[in-house]
């Protein structure tokens, strides 16, 4: 019995070892952005010591959380409703960290050209009204391409998201049937399709399943080597997602409002790819914490400068300046 | 010798002098201790219940006994229902169970009866062992293995074979996804295996040593006298071991999480998309916000637990029964 | 006749070896599981598997350190709740409840009924009285979560083990002079010593691979954790968010995680079965 306590003891010791370490602050919410976010905070961390675990576990949740106080800030894809803000406790401040576009990814076996889809495609496609890849409407927009006659299966998320919210409110504008049917939201009433958690996971259901569709954020496309479709946009043209077409999006907004909660989704111009959004960080206005305090603001004047260099190479696009320097100014008001 | 001589007659006194002395003796602080931790556990346990009962509150309200049948669950509305969840939990359940059930019982059959003492002991003890891998090892296999066999061969397979079969065509229409109903049924039938065959094989050795013999002697083959005579003495075991069996497919988690496909909609195609109460608690539960969807969510597991007490009493009554039979006659 | 006869016989013959197919079939499948695993794991439980941080979404690289040690704390927190509680249990409805007492037959019960909870139920309890209001997921809530795992189990078997002590150790004690805890502590649970510790090392290994109710309760984290009061990795949830990834680096990972934590509970499970079987004789304690 006194070796088990000994052994007990000194696994105790050096946990309270490692419980020492330096200052961590916790956040969780979206997972669009969370390949570039955990960029940052590795990056952030070898800077300054200052370790920010974040758990891309879905923009819904974040918002959760952060209503419950349970971390330290949060992540969304789209931005808080003013119920949502009204239910916090301390009040959020949005900031806009970077954009990126919402991907329609495919699995079809013997297709290696870029799929070309329209909104109102996409929409039936997601409403379970085409279900074979041979489907006419699919092939006008695909003149060259030999689709297969078979099912599609539709991947959507099983979480609640705002890379959902992202499409749901990009389709809601170009088709009238999905908004009178299902409707915009972080989590929808899905008629078809199988569900994956958070951007990774319909990722992987994609990967892994012949014949499949489904939206994640342009960079969990391009890492995993799977084809992603041209959409067409306001203009009629069809744009192929890159960090151009996103770009152009955000060149396209025309003003950005003074608490930076916009969509820009179906925007104008020509580059513009059309299912493209800000994403924000969700910050406390009142952080008790005074090294908390520090280590945030330390990291969001960090990621508006530096930062956002790392952006195009994960194929995001950086903040436009002008938005830049609203931002800073918004640092200021953390208190 | 002496000194415990001395110590009887002060044992007996204390005993009679009541609560102070034993409370100096020790024997009073004992049991107070330790009553302390099992109460501890009767005011977690009713905690517990009592939390969830609460907390469901808002939504019971709400919905009603409507909650139980409604196939709406939409966060955007504020609506929900659980029958989408109740029945992919209750059809997975039961699907793996008529997987489970014949291999399990062939299985027990093999260890109680053929297989010599020691042998089914150790054979015993490698199915158990599957009991202690983690579900979500399992779930991990499942979606490496499982899936991509369930789409390339056996959704296939199924589709050929029943395709064109009144009834039952109906069990395998639609297209073949990998994931789903009949894929998480699989995970679970490989997990249920140990509690169906542990459980069954105990019933079947509690079987009386006469009742064998004398069929044998009756000229029953080896078979004859195992399936008609030791079977259904020990029916009630087996039936116990598919209760436990039941209890534990249906608050499975994380391998069903992988493999349901968590498609909110009602498919009658085994083949297709499903969910289950225990995948959608591990979805949603940790971004439910407002007033209903956590409270709906909450009922939800309410549902469940409710679920796996009926089936565990009844396991239980039933094992009891038959090992009290079998150990009287024995 | 003979024919019915030589039919009886090939059913016989056929039954009998399908019920060995079974067998097979059950038997076999334990080595499927942890064969497939080291052949997908096995190159990748190296060094760094144990040093290193996980690394951000879709780098190739890294290591599950922090998961490894989360793990390691929550299940010392899980034990430090659940294995005192439930084994005080154990010996009060042993030595003190008797079949006749209605308070022991209401905690046996409740005890029952604890241990049928289905674990995410558990998680969804513990993240309500626990994460919530402290605004926290930690290692505590996770600890907590998984010792009402631990303590049904553990309460179960001590119980148990503890009154299939033979009645003429008691007694011996008793005519010696020793007082009711005395016997208790000197005799009694050293008897069912093995029995107890089996059913310790057991329930231990059982909840070391629970996942569920950790979603909720000790979440996950990227780096070290700041403190039993901070979110925390294990083993359990990194395989889970690494599995449904598209990444063949983070499958590649969970494989090597999988079968860690595969061998480590299998170990235990041996090791139990052992301690139970070597000298299991109660007056050798």
């Amino acid at each position: 019995m006194k070796r088990i306590y000994c052994a007990a003891s000194l696994v105790s010791l050096l946990f309270a070892g490692l419980a020492s370490a330096a200052e961590t602050i916790n956040a969780a919410g979206a997972s669009f952005p969370a390949p570039i976010y955990q960029k940052w905070f590795e990056e952030y961390k070898a800077k300054t010591g200052v370790a920010i675990n974040y758990q891309g576990n879905g923009s819904s949740a974040g918002i959760k959380l952060l209503t419950d106080g349970t971390v330290d800030f949060a992540a969304s894809d789209v931005p808080m409703t003013d119920d949502q803000i009204k239910a916090v406790k301390i009040k959020p401040l949005h900031f806009p960290t970077v954009l990126g576009a919402v991907v329609l990814t495919y699995n079809i076996p013997g297709v290696t050209a870029d799929v070309q889809l329209s909104g109102p495609t996409i929409a039936d496609i997601y409403l379970g009204a085409i279900t074979k890849w041979n489907d006419p409407r699919i092939a006008a927009d695909n003149k060259g391409i030999k689709l297969p006659a078979t099912d599609i299966v539709v991947v959507h998320r099983s979480d609640g998201s705002g890379t959902t919210g992202i499409f749901t409110d990009y389709l809601a504008k170009v088709s009238p049937a999905w908004e009178k049917k299902v409707g915009r939201g972080n989590s929808v009433q899905w008629p078809t399709g199988l569900g994956g958690a958070q951007n990774a996971g319909v990722a992987g259901l994609v990967k892994q399943t012949p014949g499949s569709i489904g939206y994640v954020e342009l960079i969990y496309a391009v890492q995993n080597k799977m084809g992603y479709a041209s959409v067409k946009n306001a203009a009629g043209k069809f744009v192929k997602p890159s960090f151009e077409g996103v770009t152009a999006a955000a060149a396209g907004m025309k003003e950005m409002p003074e608490d930076f909660r916009v969509s820009i989704a179906n925007g104008p111009g020509d580059k513009t790819y059309p299912i493209s959004s800000f994403t924000w960080m969700l910050i406390p206005s009142q952080i008790s914490d005074p090294a908390k305090k520090k280590a945030i603001t330390g990291f969001l004047t960090w990621m508006l400068t530096e930062g956002q260099k790392d952006a195009q190479a994960l194929s995001y696009a950086p903040l436009p300046p002008a938005v830049v320097a609203k931002e800073k100014k918004q640092i200021a008001l953390i208190k | 010798m002496a000194s415990t001589a001395a110590a009887q007659p002060q044992l007996k006194k204390t005993g009679s002098t009541g609560f102070l002395s034993r409370l100096r003796g020790g024997d009073e602080v004992a049991r107070l201790i330790t009553l302390l931790f099992a109460t501890s556990v009767l005011i977690v346990t009713a905690l517990l219940i009592t939390e969830l009962w609460v907390s469901s509150g808002p939504s019971r309200e709400k919905f009603g006994f409507s909650f139980l049948t409604s196939t709406t669950w939409n966060p955007v509305t504020d609506e929900f229902g659980a029958w989408p969840f109740l029945y992919g939990t209750i059809v997975t359940s039961v699907v793996a169970l008529l997987i489970s059930v014949p291999i399990g019982v062939g299985a027990a059959i093999y260890l109680a009866e053929l297989a010599g003492g020691a042998w089914s002991d150790a054979l015993t003890f490698l199915v158990e062992l599957l009991a202690s891998v983690p579900s979500v090892i399992y779930g991990l296999l499942a979606i490496f293995t499982i899936v991509p066999m369930m789409r390339e061969f056996i959704g296939p397979a199924l589709k050929t074979v029943f395709g064109s079969v009144p009834l039952v065509q109906d069990l395998v229409a639609g297209p073949v996804y990998g994931v789903g109903y009949l894929t998480a049924s699989i995970v679970l039938a490989i997990m249920i295996f140990p509690y169906i065959i542990s459980v069954s094989r105990e019933a079947l050795m509690a079987v009386p040593r006469e009742q064998r013999e004398a069929a044998l002697a009756l000229g029953a083959t080896k078979w004859e006298s195992t399936w008609q005579i030791v079977v259904p003495f020990a029916r009630l075991g087996i039936i116990g071991s598919v209760f436990l069996g039941f209890a534990r497919a249906l608050g499975e988690t994380m391998a069903v999480t992988m493999v349901i496909g968590n498609d909110n909609n009602i498919h009658a195609s085994l083949l297709s998309p499903g969910n289950t109460i225990p995948a959608i608690l591990a979805s949603e539960f940790n971004e439910a916000s407002g007033k209903l969807h956590p409270s709906a969510l909450i009922e939800l597991g309410l549902v469940l637990f409710l679920l796996t007490l009926i089936l565990n009493g009844l396991a239980r009554l039933l094992i009891l029964v038959t090992t009290r039979k079998g150990s009287a006659r024995a | 006749m003979t024919f019915r006869n030589a039919y009886r016989k090939a059913v016989n013959n056929v039954m009998l070896t399908l019920t060995g197919v079974c067998a097979v079939i059950t038997v076999s499948t334990l080595f499927i599981i942890l064969a497939y695993l080291v052949y997908n794991g096995g190159k990748s439980v190296n060094l760094d598997f144990f040093i290193k941080l996980p690394l951000g979404t879709g780098e190739t690289g890294g290591g599950m350190a922090n998961a490894i040690v989360g793990s390691g704390e929550i299940i010392l927190f899980a034990s430090l709740i659940g294995i005192p509680i439930g084994f005080f249990t154990g010996v009060y409805l042993s030595e003190w409840g008797g079949q006749g007492s209605v308070y022991s037959f209401v905690v046996r019960y409740m005890n029952d009924l604890l241990n049928g909870v289905p674990s995410i139920v558990i998680g969804i309890f513990a993240a309500t009285v626990l994460v919530k209001p402290l605004h926290h997921f930690s290692a505590i809530a996770g600890g907590f979560a998984l010792s009402l795992m631990l303590i049904p189990i553990t309460a179960k078997n001590t119980e148990q083990f503890l009154s299939e002590v033979p009645r003429a150790l008691r007694e011996g004690s008793y005519a010696l002079g020793a007082t009711k805890w005395r016997t208790i502590a000197s005799v009694v649970v050293p008897a069912a010593r093995k029995g107890i510790m089996t059913g310790i090392i057991l329930g231990v290994a059982r909840i070391s691979g629970e996942s569920a109710p950790l979603l909720f309760t000790s979440f996950n984290n990227q780096v070290w954790s700041n403190g039993i009061q901070d979110p925390v990795a294990s083993l359990p949830v990194m395989i889970y968010s690494h599995a449904i990834s598209p990444y063949d680096d983070w499958h590649r990972q969970a494989w090597a995680a999988g079968l860690v934590l595969l061998v480590l509970v299998l170990i235990a499970n041996i090791a139990a079965r052992l301690i139970l079987t070597r000298g299991s004789s109660p007056g050798r304690g």
